[in-house]
């Protein structure tokens, strides 16, 4: 059975295919990973097996089920997926918020999550607001242990940032980068400022330019109903997803050539260096050198 | 072939199709260009592509002088396509050079012509004085497959078809007149049929006569696209743009030296106040560089003098410069010299424009406090502020009213300008406690005008508690007496090189002597174009760019005044 992508970097990897929670005990579910077209079953034992659905011998792919998702390889994955300990803590509300479809590479996809200069712009009056436009200055390391990149400091501005407040503030946010396609997105909580949220994006690529994003926030609030964070967790990727599609080209740059950076964009010229040297060619504009 | 077609004018839009405040979408071998019309009439042909992070620019908002991006609120010049204003770093002034891609463009015969590499100008029809523009027809196929169709489809109606240059079509109708079409490449199967008749009609005849034509385009575009469907040409292939290398990567590359590397002209002069000028300037030649409120610009007179003068030009105003000149009683020779000897049509030397006065847009209200000519710089910051609706208080401080300057934009402000006439020093004094006596974190304070009224206006709101960070001001001219007295030896980090400042010399004039060419403007302490940062060493700050609280972190200094107070200094250069 021949796989058309051909990049090792990417094979290698697993891939979030679905979350658990709207699956059908024993039923085949079809999907699409980098342009081959696989299928996958839960059990009742929460038991999953995942195949190439064109394939007659049905041999079996790698999978595992981790932080709420499927997860699938079309290689030779690596024994652990990366850490993300606040998914099991007891007193927090898991809620996957959605699957969208975009036109644009997992990178574009990855970049934009990081990104807090488009909050005035895009999210305006939610996660930002003008004239507050100000990234201030913050802290990027590629962590070699963790073989991760990460943001730290992240200061930005926004209005009505707790739910009994109608003042604005800056908000404090840590970004991670984990995985070439998964991001975190730990927010100081409106319940408890001693604890943070976490927001999440897991992307799967169907294409080089073709994804689907599963999101989902991991939060210590027991207030809000699983509906009311999934609706804004909608309203926020629907905002998200025309600047997204409009993106030329839509691949990433990782040559430097294409694109001019600002100070603001620290995170990510780390997350491309970061994907230049894994030697990343799949859904990528490698360096010219 | 394809390099043939670049280097040839195509339509890319009609007339009508650019409207006013759209951003019209429009290809041309392949490439996306955002096609967008200014207020002020001229049209941008500009890459379809923000240069940050790639959105395209069909999706961003035509303010009427700049094009705004959706996704990060860059904004680019009318014309230049220079970047103006980056918000998320609202304390910089972006580099001149971060430009968008722009293409040649003309108007004509109601369409807009553009042409990847076009140079000289497009082939000019004759007796198309008056005109009526056909329908665009988009198409799915081939410009050449378009071509044969169309002619033939002509003759086998009676009319006479002629080959033109350029692949352009004439079409002599049975009763006389002529119409031009265009083939539009698209892409390889994709492309616009456009024409024009040289005839302008009453209302009724022409739409009889699109009617008509429409009929014969509609049957050929239908023949067209069933043979297309089965001759797909594989598409074109569009070389991404670069961005200059110096873009790529950040920190932004400098001015280098005090050079004079445009040519102006004097296209107005005119008087605006009581011994104070008004003067435009238009470029001899290229399109004049990018500016941003708060910019300045070195003049090189005629009589070997250079000085800086504010712009006062609004945002998208980039076909002149506008400055405004004081007849200083002391002249040596500059003020002067531009009042009584320059005139209309006389050319000069100018740099490009640099701003070391740049305005934050991310206040909740701005105070500007001008003094006299120092109105200048004010006045186009507050034009800026204007398209963005922001909100500011505009206090004007003169002698009378026969010194109140640039009335006429003065009189465009949303907000209207307070103007503070005939106070004397105290009065002043105390109109500034009342003006600045309110404040917040989110405030801040622009002022410009002569030395003694910038003191005050410093020393009050340092004493209402104003940050110093918040205060931002420019001085026309440093009038301290600069002490060149000491000696001392400075270190460059990064040349690796040691150099001795004797008495006497700057140590921009022992940077230049040295072969590291430095940008510099006024040389006196007043513009801060020469600012370098200091590394280790005590600086003897000598200039009127830093405030007090930059002055005490002591970690830039202006090299052309600034001296050491140790023995050392080592800069990072």
């Amino acid at each position: 059975m021949e796989i058309s992508c051909k990049d090792p970097v990417i094979l290698n990897q697993w891939h979030p295919v679905s979350s658990l929670d709207v699956l059908t005990m024993d039923t085949v579910e079809n999907t699409i990973l980098l342009e081959s077209k696989i299928s996958f079953q839960l059990n009742s034992k929460e038991e999953v097996t995942a195949w190439l659905s064109l394939d007659d011998e049905k041999t079996l792919l790698p999978t595992r089920i981790s932080y709420g998702f499927i997860w699938v390889s079309l290689g030779n994955p690596p024994k652990d997926l990366f850490l993300f300990p606040e998914f099991s803590e007891s007193d927090r509300q898991n809620v996957a918020t959605g699957v969208f479809g975009v036109n644009v590479s997992a990178g574009r996809t990855v970049e934009n999550f990081l990104d807090m200069g488009h909050f005035p712009y895009v999210h305006s009056g939610i996660l930002g607001e003008e004239p507050h436009t100000e990234v201030k200055e913050y802290d990027v390391e590629i962590s070699e242990e963790r073989d991760e990149v990460l943001a730290t400091s992240c200061k930005f501005y926004q209005p009505q940032a707790a739910v009994n407040s109608n003042e604005g503030m800056d908000v404090d946010y840590i970004y991670r980068v984990p995985h070439i396609n998964c991001a975190l997105l730990y927010k100081t909580s409106p319940v408890d400022d001693a604890r943070l949220d976490v927001i999440i994006i897991f992307v799967q690529p169907m294409g080089e330019e073709w994804v689907r994003a599963h999101t989902g926030m991991c939060l210590i609030d027991d207030e809000s109903t699983a509906e009311q964070i999934r609706q804004f967790q909608q309203t926020i990727f629907g905002q998200d997803k025309p600047i997204l599609e409009n993106q030329y080209p839509k691949q990433l740059p990782l040559d430097s050539r294409i694109e001019t950076p600002i100070r603001a964009d620290k995170s990510a010229i780390a997350y491309r260096r970061w994907l230049s040297q894994k030697g990343l060619q799949y859904g990528v504009i490698p360096s010219a050198i | 072939m394809l390099n043939d077609l670049k280097k040839i004018w195509h339509p890319i839009a009609s007339s009508a199709e650019v409207q006013k405040r759209h951003v019209f979408h429009a290809q041309l071998l392949g490439r996306e260009y955002a096609v967008w019309r200014a207020d002020d009439g001229n049209v941008n042909v500009w890459e379809n592509r923000c240069l940050h992070r790639g959105v395209r620019l069909t999706i961003g908002i035509n303010e009427g002088t700049e094009l705004r991006c959706q996704y990060h609120g860059w904004r680019y010049a009318n014309r230049t396509a220079g970047c103006t204003y980056i918000p998320a770093h609202p304390a910089d002034a972006p580099a001149r050079t971060i430009c968008n891609n722009t293409y040649p463009v003309k108007e004509a015969m109601g369409m807009v012509w553009s042409g990847e590499e076009a140079f000289a100008e497009p082939v000019h029809f004759k007796n198309f004085e008056k005109y009526t523009v056909l329908r665009p027809i988009p198409i799915n196929g081939n410009f050449n497959i378009i071509r044969e169709m169309l002619s033939a489809k002509y003759r086998l109606l009676g009319h006479t078809t002629r080959d033109e240059v350029n692949g352009v079509l004439k079409v002599i109708l049975k009763n006389g007149e002529v119409i031009l079409f265009f083939v539009q490449p698209q892409d390889s199967n994709l492309s616009v049929l456009r024409g024009v008749v040289n005839q302008k009609y009453s209302d009724s005849e022409r739409v009889l006569f699109l009617r008509a034509q429409n009929r014969i385009l509609q049957s050929l575009r239908n023949d067209i696209e069933v043979l297309s469907k089965k001759r797909q040409i594989d598409p074109m292939i569009v070389q991404i743009a670069q961005v200059s290398s110096e873009l790529s990567k950040m920190p932004q590359k400098k001015d280098i030296g005090r050079q004079a590397v445009l040519r102006v002209q004097v296209a107005e002069k005119k008087k605006t106040a009581k011994d104070i000028v008004s003067i435009k300037l238009v470029s001899l030649r290229d399109q004049l560089p990018t500016f941003q409120p708060g910019a300045h610009i070195d003049l090189h007179l005629q009589n070997g003098l250079i000085r800086q003068y504010s712009l006062v030009n609004g945002p998208g105003e980039t076909n002149f410069y506008n400055i405004g000149v004081k007849l200083d009683a002391l002249s040596t020779g500059g003020s002067e010299y531009l009042h009584k000897d320059i005139r209309e049509g006389d050319v000069l030397a100018c740099s490009v424009p640099r701003n070391n006065f740049p305005l934050r847009r991310d206040s909740l209200k701005t105070i500007f406090v001008a003094g006299g000519i120092g109105l200048t710089p004010l006045l186009s910051m507050a034009q800026s502020l204007d398209v963005m609706n922001l909100n500011y208080e505009f206090h004007y401080f003169v002698q009378n009213e026969d010194h109140i300057a640039f009335s006429s934009i003065l009189k465009k402000l949303k907000k209207t300008p307070l103007v503070h006439q005939g106070l004397s020093p105290k009065l002043t004094k105390k109109k500034l406690n009342e003006i600045l006596l309110y404040h917040n974190n989110s405030m801040n304070l622009y002022v410009c005008g002569p030395g003694p009224m910038l003191e005050t206006t410093r020393q009050v709101a340092a004493e209402l508690d104003w940050p110093d960070n918040s205060v931002h001001f420019e001085y026309f001219k440093n009038s301290n007496v600069i002490d060149d007295s000491s000696s001392f030896k400075i270190e460059l980090a990064r040349s690796a090189l040691s150099l001795k400042v004797q008495s006497g010399q700057s140590v921009l004039e022992v940077l230049r002597a040295n072969g590291l060419d430095l940008p510099s403007s006024c040389e006196q302490g007043a513009c801060g174009t020469c600012k370098v940062s200091v590394v280790d060493g005590a600086i003897d700050h000598q200039d009127v760019y830093l405030n007090e609280s930059e002055k005490l972190k002591g970690n830039v200094m202006m090299t052309c005044v600034s001296r050491a107070l140790s023995k050392r200094l080592i800069l990072d250069i």
